[in-house]
């Protein structure tokens, strides 16, 4: 099976620990994987409005040219890029007139979209393509010790469409989090939204859902939080500051990527970049463990 | 001897038709059918992007663009030339930057809305893929921005195609200013003539040939060395 990746704007700057922590991880893991060559923006948010085509040509543009690259699954490691994939893939799928009148605005492309590559969430590729049981035989520095809660938040599971899991009692992260040798903590909060865009306009909206999401985790026992998603990463880690302002008792709790935590456990180093990209630091979680 | 008769195809500028000789260049064109160009005119080789105009062919919904000096009229064809866009021009001090979508935030912020659909790049006649290269600022990758839009003249069709409505060529070229500021590897050669240049060591030279006969210059001129690398 041929794979490329798929990384999307925010991996390539805001969450560069994201990116090369996914790239090492798959080494890690023996999967042949190459970066989709020209991609543009995913769309990132999935366009509802079921007549507005200009909002599809960004994420099936992306779908042809891993087509004409011979892909059979492009993996997607963020929720948003994922999400607003999949969903197009979907969104085109149901009537056939949508996509020719797609095919006919993107005359110079070089060839039509045929619909056959995958849109993957790693974690899905994890659990169905390698397994479980073989990530936790590559492990080399198992997690010991940590607790972590998955945040799934809403992009992975809704809407059940694309869900790469049941939407209301998704496992996967858990799965992969017990296989990394860590131990996965239930939390309530787990597919809460994080207040997503409401980052840019409403702070407080964002700040008090940050705080009740940590606060559930930590009631739950978890040390972190683990995401796959850059927005959910951003208003969970970064605006715990800002959360701090309305609940003034709610101490700092590490937000990881869950690839970071597949490359630690896969033997590879921490990088000191990653720390800066972190508001949390984790450094202290992870010297704690022996994992630094 | 008779005289080889001339095909002749018809053109339509803004709406009204005129007679030109198969296989003209728009350009020449327009000369032979009375206008005189003052603007929307340049180097008439293709290099200055000054000529940017817009055409459809008979027959054919598209709506294409070219530089009138390098494209030959279709019988039938329907032009209309764009001597100009306007646009903002943003002024900013490359020192107070960084090579990274950070800066482009600031300078050129409507670039985000860029929604991929990719028109900039149909209708642009240098065939510079220029959507690729917004989306590589977008992502920070400045240096393949840089690279991709190199052969950009800024005849601005792409802006005025955009239904987003940026100004790509603009960013383009703040693109390659940051890159040749902070990322392209410092050319040691150059540098080493700078401080020729500045130690007076062509001094003489340039003086003999400020001075020198309209003749022997042009005789120099095209009996000089050219050192391919």
């Amino acid at each position: 099976m041929s794979v490329l990746y798929f990384p999307g704007c925010t991996l390539k700057n805001k969450a560069e620990n994201f990116d090369q922590s996914f790239v090492s991880s798959m080494a890690g893991l023996g999967v042949d994987m190459k970066e989709l060559d020209r991609w543009n923006c995913c769309g990132t948010v999935f366009s509802m409005a079921s007549d507005d085509l200009m909002s599809q040509l960004a994420p099936i543009r992306n779908l042809l040219r891993a087509e004409q690259q011979g892909a059979d699954a492009l993996l997607a490691p963020c929720s948003m890029c994922y999400n607003t994939l999949a969903r197009a893939k979907h969104f085109v799928a149901q009537e056939p007139d949508r996509l020719e009148k797609l095919h006919s605005f993107m005359y110079k492309e070089q060839g039509d979209y045929k619909g056959a590559v995958d849109v993957v969430h790693p974690l899905a590729y994890l659990r169905d393509s390698i397994g479980f049981d073989l990530v936790a035989k590559k492990v080399s520095r198992p997690l010991e010790g940590l607790k972590l809660g998955a945040y799934y938040g809403c992009l992975l599971t809704r809407p059940s469409i694309v869900s790469i899991d049941d939407p209301q009692k998704p496992e996967v992260m858990d799965k992969l989090i017990n296989a990394l040798g860590a131990e996965s903590v239930y939390f309530e909060q787990r597919t809460e939204c994080c207040g997503s865009y409401q980052t840019l306009t409403n702070l407080a909206v964002v700040a008090n859902r940050t705080n009740m999401i940590i606060r559930s985790a930590r009631t739950s026992g978890a040390q972190a939080l683990v995401t796959s998603c850059p927005l959910c990463a951003y208003n969970l880690d970064q605006m715990q500051r800002e959360a701090r302002k309305h609940h003034s008792d709610l101490s700092p709790m590490p937000v990881f990527y869950f690839t970071e935590l597949m490359a630690l456990a896969l033997g590879q180093d921490w990088k000191s970049e990653w720390t800066e990209l972190h508001e949390v630091d984790p450094a202290g979680l992870l010297k704690e463990h022996g994992l630094d | 001897m008779m005289a080889t008769e001339t095909k002749m195809v018809s053109m339509v500028v803004m709406g009204e038709s005129f007679r030109v000789p198969e296989g003209s260049t728009i350009m020449s064109a327009l000369e032979y059918s009375g206008f005189q160009l003052t603007t929307g005119v340049g180097c008439r080789e293709g290099y200055c992007g000054a000529c940017g105009t817009l055409y459809r062919e008979h027959g054919d919904y598209k709506l294409k663009g070219g530089l009138a000096c390098q494209t030959v009229v279709s019988d039938g064809m329907h032009i209309a030339q764009i001597p100009f866009v306007p646009a903002d021009k943003p002024s900013y001090d490359l020192e107070e930057l960084t090579p990274d979508e950070d800066s482009f935030k600031k300078i050129y912020p409507e670039i985000f809305r860029c929604v991929a659909c990719n028109t900039c790049t149909k209708i642009c006649p240098q065939d510079i893929q220029v959507m690729d290269y917004i989306q590589c600022i977008m992502r920070g990758d400045i240096a393949t921005a840089a690279d991709l839009s190199f052969d950009c003249l800024r005849c601005g069709l792409c802006a005025l195609r955009c239904p987003a409505e940026l100004v790509q060529y603009n960013a383009a070229t703040l693109a390659r200013r940051l890159y040749g500021r902070y990322l392209a590897k410092p050319a040691v050669r150059l540098d080493r003539m700078v401080e020729d240049i500045k130690a007076g060591k062509y001094d003489e030279e340039i003086e003999s040939l400020k001075t020198m006969e309209h003749e022997e210059l042009k005789d120099r001129y095209y009996k000089r060395e050219v050192r391919t690398k």
